[in-house]
This record gives C-alpha cells, structure tokens and sequence, in this order.
C-alpha cells in the first residue's frame, strides 16, 4: 500500500510529533487559522539572520545588497507562484492589513479629490456610491468597508448566502453607483468557493474594482489573479506554510498607479522637504518603513515548498479527506455542518454544531483526544448570527493531514454527544 | 490532564438544570456582557435591598463552564450581601487565575470550588468568569456600591 500524501510529508512538519497535553498523538485540524511550517521554512528564516541580514533598498554594503537580492528574489517567486507580476506584489503584515490598505487608501483618495487633487476623482467614493460585500465574509473584509462607507456616506450591500451555503451572486446588486466589489475567494466558515469569474464580469461591466481576500484559496490550490481578472487580492502567509507576520497584496497596474499610499514614511518616498512629500509610483509606495524581510525569505521557501509537492496534488488530499470527514459527520446522529455537505464548489473545511454541545466544550473534548479544532464564530460573527448558530466548531485540513487524521476525529466526534449526556 | 477534572459532575449537573436561569421582571440593576472570542453572552439581573442580593438571575447562551458558572453564582448569593459577594469574587478570581495550583476553599466558595480544574484551561477562564463580571456591573449600575 502506497502511503498517503500526510503519511508522506509528516516528518517534514516538526510540531506534528507534539503530544497534546503530554500523553496524545497531535491532530492538527485548524489550518485554516494558521498551518504549520515544515523544516525548510524554519530554516531559510534562520538562515537569513545567520547569513544575510540586514535591511534591504538602504544599504550600499554587501550584507545589504545580499539582504535585497534575496527579499526581491522572494517577491519573484511568490508572485509567480499567483500569477502576477512581482511589481504587482506588495508585502504587508498580514491579509487584513492587505484590505485595509485599499480601504484607507480609497478614503486617502476621497479626501484628496475633496481638497481638490483631480488626479484622484476617479477612485474618491460617495453618498452616491456602493460597496457590495457578500453575507460570507470574515471580519477583515466586512470592518474596514463598514467604516469606509460609514465615513464617506457610501451605501455598503450585501451579497446573500443561499440555503445551501452558497453565494447567491445576483447582478441587480451590481449597478453604476458601484464603486467596489469585495468578495471572499472561500469562505473560512462554509468553505464555499466562489465563483470569481462571475463576479469579475458583473463588476466590469459597471466599471466597479473587485477586492478578493485568497486567504482560504491560495494555500489549497492553483490560483491565478491575472486569469481571474481581479483588481485587488489580499492573503496572508502564515496559512500557506510561511512565518507569521507576512501577508500579500496583490494590485493591478490600474490601482497600483493610481491608489494613493495607506502608510506613510520611509522607502517609500520620491522625495521630502520640511513642507512637503512626493511619493514612489512602484509598489515600493506601499511598503513604508522596514518590511519583514525575514518573513518573506521564509514564505519563498514555503511556496518552493508547495510547489514541489504540487498544488494539483494538494488540492486533491484535502478535497479527499474533506469529503472523508463530511461523510463520516452525515452519518452520525446530533451533528449539523454548516455549509454545503457535497464538494461541489467547496474545499478544505468543515465548520459544525453539535446537538446540545458548545462549540468550546466540543473542542476542549477533542483536545482531549488530542484533535486541534478551532472552535467561536470565527471571525464571521454577522455569518453564525445569520445562520442562528452562536458559535461552531471547524476542523479544517492540509497537506500534512492523513486519513488516520480523520478517523480519529470522527471517532472522538462520536463519543462527545455521551460525554456530556446529551445523546 | 484529565477531562474530568475540568467537567466535574457539579458542572455538568448545572449545565443540564440551571439555578436562577430566566430573568426576573422585577430589579436594581442589570449587565449584558459577551465573550468577543466566541460570542457567548450573558445578561444577569440582580434585586437589591440596599446591600441585600435578594435574587441574581441570568440568561444567555454559552458553553457548560459559563452556564453552569452563571447557576452557581445564583445560589451562591441568595440572601447574601454584596460585601460577601466582593469577598466570594476575589476568591473565585484568584482560584480562576490559579493555574490549577491553589486548593479551593469549599467552606467559602461552596459549589464554585468544582471550577478549579478550569484555571488549568487558560481559555477557558473567561467562559467561568462571565457571569460573575456581569454580575458585578450589574450590582455596581444598581448604585448600592
């Protein structure tokens, strides 16, 4: 028998030899929260503090320019890796940060055009104006829109999430008073992909940008922003095998051009006087101050990594244990998943109640067993409330997972609803 | 660790049959709060009679730890004074904030002491103490501090 791709690749992941609470084996099921990292990630981290730190575009020495090289050669590969240009990527600290620096920056080009700089008309959004957002979203791509439109006056909508747990994309939210489109890639919540295309040609057709937040795509499979057609994308590294502290922002030319900056400072200026600044038009207008360059370093290594073992070859483990799980849940008796139950245009996830279990007392049960779940409303609280759940349960699955990963889950899962006397 | 140190019977007891659950009409003072992390929530009302808790009753939805937390916290003030509920707090924080090192005091913190294990589960502290900080807006809002 052939070991399975998990089987295969656990002794490259360190922390999965963890015992949960001393005595069990690890299950780590919460991916979708962060991944874990695989040696070659550790190492190229530490091996750039060892070997080649130093801050990049500043220094004329030669731990400066081997400091530059290896940032600029990371931003290569990682934008490859999605399609895109590396001018097209801009390194932030995370996937929210990534969101709200389209937001703050549209706002910075409202007041702009108010104070009457006509270059930035165009983007400077009002009363007259919407933003459609979808019922799915996490947190980091309903918050910053809200103030947004609650700041400029502009109208925020709501795309609706269908019975199923679908995105219904219905056109007569698109119209010409809108302005921006901001849509999850895959819902952290249901695992509900989609469809982007879609959505990209609804919005071009009234001329509106589209934000997407990849955070949930990216890491399980093959992505293109240049084929989807996006303006925007944001995600972040540490859900893709890299360090924390690292995410991307993906802007096409149009909005790379014309976003005025979100953060203000150094690197990114043409020029300062005492009473004035001009500023980059690259990406580098973006990345203000020292950026984590150690963190990029590593999150190269994770996509050399994942390309190794192959996106295509990935996106099939975690589609076979997801519908594994999903299979195992539908059978058992008290449990209610959240999000479409076949694997029709969904991935990677399963969010659940349990009949008369709270989400927190059903993960602190799984730990137990040693099944690492992320258990609260996760980031999407408008989205629980919606589908009259407080909290839920997520077991969420990677590269690394095996069957056996799934198994024990689904056994610990059965025992919960007898532990607490509910069954 | 085990399981069971954190789910002692009292708690699940509770859990199954709250005390106090269902909010009175008549009150002095009232506090919703939620835990941000998970969105559990509770509303708590307390009657005063100057310093006397006449009654203390909740409502909310939340995990076993903070249901039964709220139930006990019920019967732990009946008929008791809002010094003897300071007193009760203080006591019930630090066994919260123990670690699982402190040895409860069962003569002061009656029922309340079977929530020791839960001071071994870092997050699982702020589940047991919900109730208890509703409880102590609720009794300051009702001006009787």
């Amino acid at each position: 028998m052939t070991l399975d791709l998990g089987q295969e690749l656990k002794d490259d992941f360190p922390i999965l030899s963890h015992k949960v609470r001393g005595v069990s084996d690890l299950v780590y099921l919460d991916s979708a929260a962060t991944s874990q990292k695989p040696k070659v990630v550790i190492a190229a981290e530490s091996n750039f503090y060892t070997s080649t730190n130093a801050t990049v575009h500043r220094s004329g020495h030669e731990l400066g320019e081997l400091a530059s090289a290896a940032y600029e050669a990371a931003r290569e590969n990682i934008a490859r890796f999605v399609g895109i240009e590396p001018g097209n990527l801009i390194f932030t600290k995370n996937a929210t940060e990534g969101i709200n620096l389209v937001a703050y920056a549209v706002l910075n080009a409202t007041l702009l055009a108010k104070s009457g700089d006509k270059r930035y008309n165009k983007l400077a959004i009002g009363a007259e104006d919407s933003i459609v957002i979808t019922e799915m979203e996490h947190h980091a791509n309903i918050v910053p829109w809200q103030h947004l439109a609650q700041v400029t006056g502009a109208r925020l909508e709501y795309l609706k999430v269908d019975e199923s747990g679908r995105l219904d994309i219905d056109e007569s939210k698109f119209s010409k008073s809108t302005k921006i489109v901001a849509i999850t890639h895959q819902s952290n919540v249901l695992g509900s992909v989609t469809d982007v295309a879609k959505i990209v040609r609804f919005a071009n057709k009234v001329g509106a940008m589209v934000v997407l937040d990849a955070c949930q795509s990216v890491p399980h499979f093959n992505v293109d922003f240049k084929l989807l057609g996006v303006s925007a994308a944001a995600w972040s590294g540490h859900k893709m095998l890299g360090p924390t502290g690292v995410g991307c922002l993906y802007l096409n030319d149009e909005l790379l051009g014309e976003l005025p900056p979100f953060l203000l400072g150094g690197n990114m200026i043409e020029n300062v006087t005492y009473e004035s600044s001009t500023f980059r038009s690259d990406n580098a207008k973006f990345e203000a101050g020292t950026m984590n360059i150690a963190q990029v370093v590593g999150l190269s290594a994770a996509v050399d990594y994942l390309k190794n073992v192959g996106m295509n070859v990935i996106h099939e483990h975690v589609r076979e244990l997801t519908g594994a799980a999903l299979k195992g849940m539908l059978s058992m008796p008290g449990i209610r998943i959240l999000g479409p139950t076949d694997l029709t245009d969904r991935e990677g996830l399963v969010s659940f109640e349990v009949d008369g279990v709270h989400p927190h007392d059903v993960s602190q049960f799984l730990d137990s067993k040693g099944v690492a779940v992320r258990a609260g409303h996760h980031c999407a609280w408008p989205l629980h409330r919606k589908l009259g759940a407080v909290a839920s349960s997520r077991a969420s699955f990677y590269l690394y997972n095996t069957k056996e990963d799934v198994d024990v889950f689904l056994a610990a899962l059965d025992q919960i609803r007898d532990y607490f006397k509910v069954a | 660790m085990n399981l069971d140190s954190l789910y002692q019977e009292i708690i699940l007891d509770h859990y199954k049959k709250p005390l106090g659950s269902g909010l009175q009409d008549n009150f002095s003072g009232e506090a919703f709060h939620v835990n941000t992390s998970c969105g559990d929530e509770v509303t708590v009302r307390v009657l005063l009679d100057g310093n006397q808790i006449l009654n203390m009753t909740h409502e909310g939805v939340g995990c076993s730890i903070s249901r039964a937390s709220a139930s006990v916290l019920h019967a732990l003030t009946k008929e008791e004074t809002t010094e003897t509920f300071h007193v009760l707090l203080d006591n019930f924080v630090d066994l919260m904030h123990s670690q699982g090192k402190v040895v409860p005091d069962e003569e002061v913190l009656g029922d309340a002491a079977a929530f020791a294990g839960v001071s071994k589960y870092p997050a699982r502290v702020k589940c047991a103490l919900l109730p208890w900080m509703a409880m102590k807006d609720a009794i300051e809002g009702a001006g009787n501090e």
